[in-house]
C-alpha cells in the first residue's frame, strides 16, 4: 500500500476518469447535436423548396395525358393533401429510421439508388483528389520558392487554364484526343460493356472490388475509364490548390523565422520543407478539405460527358424531374461529406497545430 | 450546353477528326447490339404503367401482344402476334380472339387466354397513366371481370358499344396491350398492388428479349429468348447504354464502342454522316409542333385571321435551319405514317396572303401573347413567328415559362396562342383525331382540358359528329377517307397551325441492318436487326 502510495508521490494529482472523461463526452454530444441540427435544417430547407419549386410532382410521374382519377390518386397516394408541416413531419419520421423513401421516377428505395451512385463519385472523386494533391502542393510550392521563375510562370498559366477553360470542352477534348485518337484511355462509362457486373459488388468502388475479386482485367479496364475524368477533375483542384499552396507559402517565406533559418545556415530543402511548408499545413487542409467535398457533391458535367453514373447527375436529374424523395436523400449524402470533412479537418488541426488542442 | 458549346465542340471534333484518324478501331461482337440512348424518363417497365419513350423500348422487346406492329413493315398495321385470329361479332361490339398455342413466357410458364385477360384487367384496374387507352371501351375496375374474360383457349372482350375493329385492335399494339405472366405476377403482389411495385422493375413476359437488368440512367440489358415463337433474335445480346452528351455518343459510335447512337445533335449528325463506317438513318415521330389560337379572343376568332396565321409561319425557313433534319414540315394533325395520315401541306410562308386577309377581317394593330415552354426549338419557332408577324403589324408577347406554369394556363383557357408539341398515344388516329378535333362541350363548365379543342375554345362544327362516326366505322378504307376528309377540313377551318412533324435521326455502324425505331406508331424493335 505504502509503495502505491510513493508511488503517485511527486505527481500532479489526476482528476477522476468521470471528470476527465465528462468534456469529452460534452464535445461529443455538442458536435452530434449540431449534425442532427445542421440536417434538419438543411432537409426542411430543401424539402420546403422542393414543395413551392415550379414543378408538379404529380403530374412528373403520372404525364400529361391522365385522366383525373389516375391524377387523385397519385396525389393521395404522395400525402400531398396534407398540410406542408406534416408531410415534412412524415418524412422526418421516415428518415430517423433510415427509410429515405422510394425514388417517384424509377420505384427503387432512395438509399438503393445512392448505395449506387455515390461510390462511384467516391471513386472518382478520390482519385482526382489524390491528382490534384500529389502535383498541386509541390507545384505551388515549387512556384512559390521561385518565385517569377519559368516554374511559377508554367504553374499561372497550368492554374488559369484550369480556372477558365470550360470543363465540358476540356472534357471532351480530352475523351477526342485520348480516347477517340490516340486510344490510350477507356471511353464513356465506368467499364467497358464486357466487364459490366463481372466483379461482385462489394463496396462499389470498382477498382477495389477487382482487385478483391482478383480480376485484374477488371481492373485495368475501370481504371482505363477513371483514369482520364479524374485526371480531369484533379486537374481543377491542381489549379484551387496548387494557387492558393504557393499564397500560402509565399506568406511564410517572407517572415523573419525563415530568413533567420537562412542565416544561421540551414539547408534549403530543410528551410522549405521543415519550416515554411510545416507552417502551411493547418490552412491546406481547409483548401484540401474543400476541394475534396466539392469533387464529392458530384461534378454534374463531367459526370454528363463520361456517362459517369454519379451523385451529382443523380440529384441533378432527380431535381428537374422533381423527384423531391431522391433529392432530399441526395441532400443528406452532401450534407453529411460537408460535416464530416469539417470534423476530419478539425481533428487534423490538431494534430498539426499543438494551438488547436 | 448552349448552340454555341455545341457548335464550339461539333467543330473542334470535326477539325480533330478532321486531320487525323481514329485510333484501332474497336468493334462489338457480331451477336451483340450495343445502342446509347437517353433512358432517364424511364419510370417503370410494367406495360400497365409504362408510359415513356426509353420505356416503351423494353417493353416492346420484352412482352409480345395480342396484335403487334411488324417493325419491318409497320405500313401493313397490326399483324397477329399472340393472338392468331380474332372474330367480331354481328354487334360489333364482342372480338374474340383465339391464342397461339405452345407459346410460353420466360418462366416457362405457358402463355394462356387467362393470361391475356389478366393482363388487360389488371391494367384496366391499376387506373395507372395509359389505362385511358382501354377505358375509352367503356372498361372500368367494376366491369373489367365481366367485359374481358377468358373461356379456354380464347380471349373476349365487350366493348359498351360499337368501335371500328381497327381502332380497338391499334390500341391494343400499344405498351399496355402487352401480356404478362399471370402466376408470376401474382406471386410477386404485395398488398392488392396486382404485382406493380414487382413488375416496375422486373419483367414477366412471353416476347423475343427477356430482360437481364435495368439500371437507372445507367443501362438496360437484354438477353435473346431462345423459346420465342417466332424464333431466337440474331442479337443474342442488347445493352441500351445510358449517354447524355451528344458528342459522346458520336465518339463512342466513331470509335466502334457502339452500335447505334440514338440522340446525336444536328451539328454530331452532320459530323457522323461523313464518318467511315457510319450511316444515317431517318424515321418520322409522331411529335407535332402547332401553334393554337384561343377561340375566345374576339380577333383570333374571326375565321380570316385563323388563315392568316398559317400563312405566317416561315415553314420552308425554319426547317433548313435550325430544325434542319429534327423536323418536316407537316400541316395534319395525323403524323404521317398513321393509318388516314394527309400528305396535303397547303400552306406556304405568305406574308402579302396574310395581310389581305387580316385586312378583310378589319384587324389592325393586333397585340398578343404566345406562351411557349422553355425549349430551345420552341422558343425559336417562337421568334421566328414573332417576326413574321411584325410585318403585318401584328405584336407578338412571348411568354416563356416551365412546362408546369404554361400548360396550367393552356389548360385554363388563358393563353392568346399557344405554342406546343402534342404526341399520339397510341397507334390509332383517334389518338389525335378525338383531341384536335372533337370536342362535343365548348363550355367552361365541361372542363374538358385533354381535349385539345376544348383547351382552345373551339367548337369544332360538324367536326366533333364525324370524329366519332370515324371511330366506329368498320370498313378500314371508308375510316382511312373519313379522316382524310376531316382532316381537309380541320386545315382550312381549324384554330390550329400545325407546322412540323418530328424526324429521329439515328447514327448506326454500317453493318447494321434492319434497324427500326417505329416511326410514329409505335416504340423501337431490336428482334429484327442483324449484322
Amino acid at each position: 500500500m505504502a509503495l502505491v502510495e510513493d508511488s503517485t508521490k511527486g505527481r500532479p494529482s489526476r482528476a477522476p476518469f468521470s471528470e476527465r472523461a465528462w468534456p469529452v463526452i460534452a464535445t461529443t454530444l455538442k458536435t452530434l447535436g449540431s449534425i442532427a441540427v445542421t440536417l434538419v435544417g438543411l432537409l426542411f430547407i430543401t424539402f420546403i423548396i422542393g414543395r413551392v419549386m415550379p414543378i408538379d410532382p404529380v403530374l412528373a410521374i403520372v404525364g400529361e395525358r391522365a385522366s383525373q382519377s389516375t391524377y387523385d390518386a397519385v396525389y393521395d397516394q404522395l400525402g400531398l393533401d396534407k398540410p406542408l408541416i406534416v408531410q415534412f413531419l412524415y418524412y422526418l419520421w421516415d428518415v430517423l429510421h433510415l427509410d429515405f423513401g422510394t425514388s417517384l421516377l424509377n420505384a427503387r428505395p432512395v438509399s438503393e439508388d445512392i448505395a449506387r451512385v455515390f461510390p462511384a463519385t467516391l471513386e472518382l472523386a478520390t482519385l482526382g483528389i489524390i491528382f490534384g494533391v500529389v502535383l498541386g502542393v509541390p507545384l505551388g510550392v515549387l512556384a512559390a520558392v521561385r518565385k517569377g521563375s519559368w516554374i511559377d510562370q508554367v504553374a499561372r498559366v497550368v492554374a488559369l487554364v484550369g480556372y477558365s477553360m470550360p470543363i465540358f470542352w476540356l472534357g471532351l477534348m480530352g475523351l477526342l484526343i485520348f480516347y477517340g485518337i490516340l486510344g490510350w484511355v477507356g471511353g464513356p462509362g465506368r467499364v467497358g460493356i464486357f466487364y459490366v457486373d463481372v466483379v461482385p459488388s462489394v463496396t462499389g468502388l470498382i477498382l477495389i472490388d477487382a482487385a478483391l475479386d482478383g480480376n485484374w482485367d477488371v481492373f485495368k479496364n475501370a481504371f482505363s475509364h477513371i483514369i482520364l475524368p479524374a485526371s480531369l477533375l484533379g486537374y481543377f483542384s491542381l489549379a484551387y490548390i496548387s494557387r492558393m499552396t504557393r499564397s500560402f507559402m509565399l506568406e511564410q517565406l517572407s517572415a523573419e523565422y525563415i530568413t533567420t533559418a537562412r542565416v544561421k545556415g540551414m539547408s534549403e530543402w530543410n528551410v522549405v520543407w521543415k519550416h515554411a511548408f510545416k507552417n502551411i499545413r493547418v490552412q491546406l487542409i481547409t483548401v484540401i478539405a474543400l476541394s475534396y467535398a466539392n469533387l464529392l457533391e458530384g461534378s454534374v458535367l463531367t459526370e454528363i460527358i463520361f456517362s459517369w453514373p454519379g451523385i451529382g447527375s443523380y440529384i441533378t436529374t432527380a431535381l428537374l424531374s422533381a423527384d423531391m424523395n431522391a433529392v432530399l436523400g441526395g441532400t443528406v449524402v452532401v450534407g453529411l461529406i460537408f460535416i464530416l470533412l469539417n470534423i476530419f479537418s478539425d481533428l487534423l488541426y490538431k494534430v498539426f497545430d499543438p494551438r488547436a488542442k | 450546353m448552349n448552340a454555341f458549346n455545341r457548335l464550339l465542340t461539333g467543330a473542334a471534333i470535326g477539325l480533330a477528326v478532321s486531320v487525323t484518324s481514329f485510333a484501332a478501331f474497336a468493334e462489338t461482337p457480331a451477336n451483340m447490339l450495343v445502342i446509347a440512348h437517353r433512358i432517364d424518363d424511364v419510370t417503370s417497365i410494367d406495360p400497365a404503367e409504362s408510359f415513356e419513350f426509353a420505356g416503351s423500348d423494353i417493353s416492346r422487346n420484352v412482352y409480345s401482344r395480342l396484335v403487334n406492329l411488324d417493325p419491318m413493315d409497320l405500313a401493313a398495321g397490326y399483324q397477329p402476334d399472340l393472338a392468331t385470329s380474332w372474330e367480331v361479332s354481328e354487334d360489333g361490339k364482342t372480338i374474340t380472339f383465339t391464342m397461339r398455342e405452345g407459346v410460353t413466357f420466360h418462366s416457362g410458364n405457358p402463355v394462356r387466354a387467362e393470361d391475356a385477360a389478366f393482363s388487360l384487367q389488371r391494367a384496366v384496374m391499376l387506373n395507372k397513366t395509359p389505362a385511358f387507352i382501354l377505358a375509352q371501351f367503356g372498361f372500368t375496375p367494376e366491369n373489367a371481370m365481366e367485359t374481358i374474360r377468358a373461356d379456354g383457349n380464347q380471349l373476349i372482350i365487350t366493348t359498351d358499344k360499337r368501335y371500328a375493329t381497327s381502332f380497338v385492335l391499334n390500341c391494343l399494339t400499344a405498351t399496355i396491350g402487352g401480356i404478362v405472366d399471370k402466376e408470376t405476377v401474382m406471386a410477386n403482389e404485395v398488398d392488392g398492388d396486382m404485382g406493380n411495385t414487382w413488375l416496375k422493375t422486373n419483367s414477366a413476359g412471353s416476347g423475343p428479349y427477356t430482360l437481364d437488368g435495368w439500371r437507372p440512367n445507367e443501362s438496360v440489358t437484354l438477353s435473346s429468348n431462345p423459346d420465342y415463337y417466332g424464333g431466337a433474335p440474331a442479337m443474342e445480346r442488347v445493352i441500351v447504354r445510358h449517354v447524355i452528351e451528344s458528342a459522346s455518343q458520336r465518339l463512342l459510335l466513331e470509335r466502334g464502342d457502339i452500335d447505334i447512337a440514338r440522340n446525336l445533335n444536328p451539328e454530331d449528325v452532320a459530323g457522323a454522316s461523313s464518318a467511315d463506317g457510319v450511316v444515317i438513318s431517318d424515321e418520322l415521330k409522331g411529335r407535332l409542333m402547332y401553334l393554337a389560337l384561343n377561340q375566345q379572343h374576339p380577333e383570333l376568332s374571326k375565321p380570316e385571321v385563323r388563315q392568316a396565321f398559317k400563312y405566317l409561319i416561315d415553314y420552308e425557313g425554319m426547317q433548313n435551319s435550325f430544325l434542319n433534319g429534327q423536323y418536316t414540315i407537316h400541316q395534319n394533325f395525323l403524323p404521317a405514317t398513321y393509318l388516314g395520315a394527309s400528305e396535303e401541306n397547303p400552306f406556304t410562308y405568305d406574308v402579302e396572303k396574310a395581310r389581305e386577309l387580316l385586312a378583310a377581317a378589319g384587324v389592325e394593330n393586333l397585340e398578343i401573347e404566345i406562351g411557349v415552354r422553355e425549349a430551345q426549338e420552341r422558343i425559336e419557332i417562337a421568334q421566328s413567328f414573332q417576326n413574321s408577324a411584325a410585318q403585318v403589324g401584328i405584336t407578338v408577347n412571348i411568354t416563356v415559362g416551365t412546362a408546369k406554369q404554361i400548360l396550367e394556363r393552356y389548360r385554363a383557357r388563358e393563353l392568346d396562342v399557344y405554342l406546343g408539341a402534342w404526341g399520339p398515344d397510341y397507334p390509332d388516329p383517334q389518338t389525335n383525331a378525338g383531341t384536335f378535333a372533337y370536342n362535343p362541350d365548348n363550355s367552361d363548365e365541361a372542363n374538358a382540358t385533354g381535349l385539345l379543342a376544348w383547351r382552345n375554345s373551339w367548337d369544332t362544327g360538324g367536326l366533333t359528329e364525324k370524329v366519332a362516326a370515324a371511330v366506329t366505322e368498320g370498313d378500314r378504307d371508308t375510316r382511312v377517307q373519313m379522316y382524310l376528309d376531316i382532316q381537309e377540313e380541320f386545315r382550312e377551318t381549324s384554330p390550329f397551325v400545325v407546322m412540323f412533324q418530328q424526324i429521329e435521326q439515328s447514327a448506326l455502324r454500317d453493318n447494321v441492318t434492319n434497324w427500326s425505331t417505329g416511326q410514329a406508331v409505335t416504340s423501337a424493335a431490336y428482334w429484327q436487326v442483324t449484322k
